[in-house]
């Protein structure tokens, strides 16, 4: 059985409360760091790790701490993103709901190596009850002073609050977030300067994903070596998936960065294969934000090889064959799924969620959304097709934050893929209306 | 929407209860002196959960509390979606319609609340007693078909299980 570092005792009755966390251990990587532990050799401890940022981008998490600015006489701020909105992701709300000491740990020992003594967790805010549970942890965790002024008489204070969005995808996205913690609509900032130099109220900022911050306490606790241990290359470390679709056994598992695509989606520790005895016919990996893979590139890569759940696997053979690992929003499709309405659910989503600032994104996700309304509909045209190719290119790099490349992505991948379901919703629309295209084939020359 | 009106700023701010007034200052507290903006957004679930949603005049209100120009407040509520800027129903259930949902049955959930209601998606039943919404996912995919209300998940939903929350909410309402 594979180790779990972070949700290994989510299950043990009333662990949310802080007697119980800390009778399994809870709170240990406190007392190691301000004890023991100068803030440098924490951030060092979490560089030799490898570990990288567990919201999306994969960003190097030691490398994004060492860039915050530390001007004398100038507050400093970390921010946990608790956002978690990209479709398909539900493992930050697991983690939290279950464990919510873990995160507060988490939250405690990074503001130490980074000097903040003011820190923030903003959570999305559909999950007020998951706040709740946080508030009463807090509570716990200042009662029994892990938390206000010269936690453990180290000298070190630390205040932390926990604040809800108001449903808004877009406040996901690191700035927009911090637009909306200081009380604004959640519009992007231009970068730079990026929130390392001006974030939270023009402090220098860190904002980490609630799994890279709850993963710190693995690593101060047996170290950044041991940590990077587990896992293949440049992906260290466990992983929170959260596994949604048409599967036997959707849900949040943690695993070994390096198990097999196939042992996830088969394996009796996990999904146990596809729901109603039916075949696999595509996989989003890694959030609505990543690129969709047909079955024949899920489980192996273009080259043959087995597709492991690594950043770099499943990004193998770049957009012409690969993915992303992303979130770990790891979404299933059976063969009875019909990639066109899929697709335009997503553009819909996006187009939804856009901000508004920058017209290529506010526009073009409202296009493409009508587009694939009409490829849906029966209402579609070959030429549609290759508009929604266009407007991909008028998006892509052009807007202010990557929510924009989020919407095209997606969209160009389905059809560099599905094409050939695409053209069948144009040519025999009434058909399309009453039946599903099934599986495609893959192409002989692979 | 009616923060449109030429008016607006000059609508009556309401009072708020007792306890709002309290949580009000306290999730003001959370924040330094001269931040206490931060709080807009707890603030306005506050309110929508005093009054089921978030009036001209509540919004008023607000600006007064955090020492703001009432624009600054319209602008917030108007830009996240979970706040409800016209009157809605007792029970609003909001039913994810995005991508993983989907796959599961959100499509036919939906068909089937319309249905036993009566009502479409963003109606409100003529008892006052149910809106009937749809969001974009709410974090909860591997459990879907789902919906929220009053920050309450229900998960895996099966005809049944509509039938079983419906009445339990008409139950809840007569209190
Ligand atoms: C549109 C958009 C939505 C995002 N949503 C989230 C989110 O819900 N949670 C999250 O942790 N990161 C999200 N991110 C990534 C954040 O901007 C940021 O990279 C992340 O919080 C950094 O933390 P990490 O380095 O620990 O991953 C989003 C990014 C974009 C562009
Ligand atoms: S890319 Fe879209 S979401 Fe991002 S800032 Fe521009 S309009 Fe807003
Ligand atoms: S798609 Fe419905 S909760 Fe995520």
């Amino acid at each position: 059985m594979a180790r779990k570092l972070l949700i290994e005792h989510a299950e043990v009755p009333e662990i949310a409360s802080y007697d119980i966390y800390r009778m399994h251990g809870g709170y240990a990587s406190v007392e190691k760091a301000l004890k023991t532990m100068s803030p440098e050799e924490v951030v060092e401890e979490v560089k030799k790790s490898g570990l990288r940022g567990r919201g999306g981008a994969g960003f190097p998490t030691g490398m994004k701490w060492s860039f915050l600015a530390k001007p004398e006489g100038v507050e400093r701020h970390l921010v946990c993103n608790a956002d978690e909105s990209e479709p398909g992701t539900f493992k930050d709300r697991y983690l939290m709901e279950k464990l919510p000491h873990l995160l507060i740990e988490g939250m405690i020992t990074s503001s130490y190596a980074l000097g903040a003594r003011r820190s923030y967790i903003y959570i999305r805010g559909e999950f007020m009850y998951v706040l709740r549970i946080l508030e009463k942890a807090i509570a716990e965790a200042y009662a029994n002073g892990m938390l206000g002024k010269n936690i453990l008489g180290s000298g070190y204070d630390l205040d932390l609050v926990v604040t809800p969005g108001g449903g808004a995808y877009i406040c996901g996205e690191e700035t927009a977030l911090l637009e909306s913690l200081e009380g604004k609509r959640g519009n992007p900032r231009m970068k730079p300067p990026f929130p390392a130099v001006k974030g939270l109220w023009g402090n220098p900022t860190v904002v980490n994903n609630v799994e890279s911050i709850a993963a710190v306490v693995p690593i101060v606790n047996e170290g950044g070596e041991a940590y990077a241990k587990i896992g293949i290359e440049r992906s260290t470390g466990t992983k929170l998936i959260s596994a949604s679709g048409n599967l036997v056994r959707p849900g949040v598992y943690e695993i070994e960065l390096g198990l097999s695509v196939e042992e996830f989606i088969y394996g009796d520790d996990y999904c146990r294969g596809i729901a109603n005895g039916k075949q696999l016919k595509a996989c989003i990996p890694g959030g609505s934000s990543v690129p969709i893979l047909p079955h024949y590139l899920v489980t192996k890569t273009a080259a043959g090889t087995d597709r492991l759940m690594t950043y770099e696997s499943l990004a193998d053979g770049g957009f012409a064959s690969g993915s992303m690992l992303g979130s770990g929003g790891f979404i299933v499709f059976d063969e009875d799924q019909c990639i066109v309405k899929n697709t335009w659910n997503f553009a819909r989503f996006y187009a939804h969620e856009s901000c508004g600032q920058c017209s290529p994104c506010r526009e073009g996700t409202g296009w493409m959304e009508k587009v694939l309304y009409r490829l849906e509909h029966g209402q579609g045209t070959l030429e549609d097709i290759s508009l929604l190719e266009e407007i991909n290119k008028k998006i892509e790099g052009n807007t202010i934050c990557p929510l924009g490349d989020a919407a095209a992505w997606p969209v160009a991948a389905a059809i560099r893929h599905f094409r050939e379901e695409f053209e069948w919703h144009v040519k025999a629309p009434q058909e399309a209306q009453k039946r599903n295209f099934g599986l495609i084939s893959a192409p002989i020359e692979a | 929407m009616k923060v449109d009106h030429p008016q607006a700023v000059n609508e009556a701010p309401i009072e708020f209860s007792a306890q709002t007034m309290t949580e009000i200052q306290r999730v003001m507290g959370l924040f330094p002196e001269g931040k206490k903006k931060s709080a807009i957004l707890s603030i306005l679930h506050l309110v929508q959960d005093e009054f089921g949603w978030v009036s001209v005049g509540a919004m008023n209100k607000v600006a007064l509390l955090l020492n703001i120009q009432p624009i600054e407040v319209y602008e917030v509520a108007t830009f996240y979606t979970m706040f409800h800027l016209d009157p809605v129903g007792k029970n609003v259930l909001e039913v994810c319609r995005t991508g993983p949902c989907q796959l599961v049955g959100s499509d036919d959930l939906i068909a089937y609340i319309e249905e036993k209601l009566d009502i479409k998606v963003g109606e409100t039943t003529k008892d006052g007693l149910f809106t009937l919404k749809t969001v974009e996912c709410l974090g909860a995919c591997g459990y879907g078909p789902m919906l929220m209300c009053k920050y309450q998940f229900y998960e895996r939903l099966t005809k049944e299980k509509v039938n079983e929350m419906l009445d339990a909410m008409r139950e809840a309402s007569k209190s």
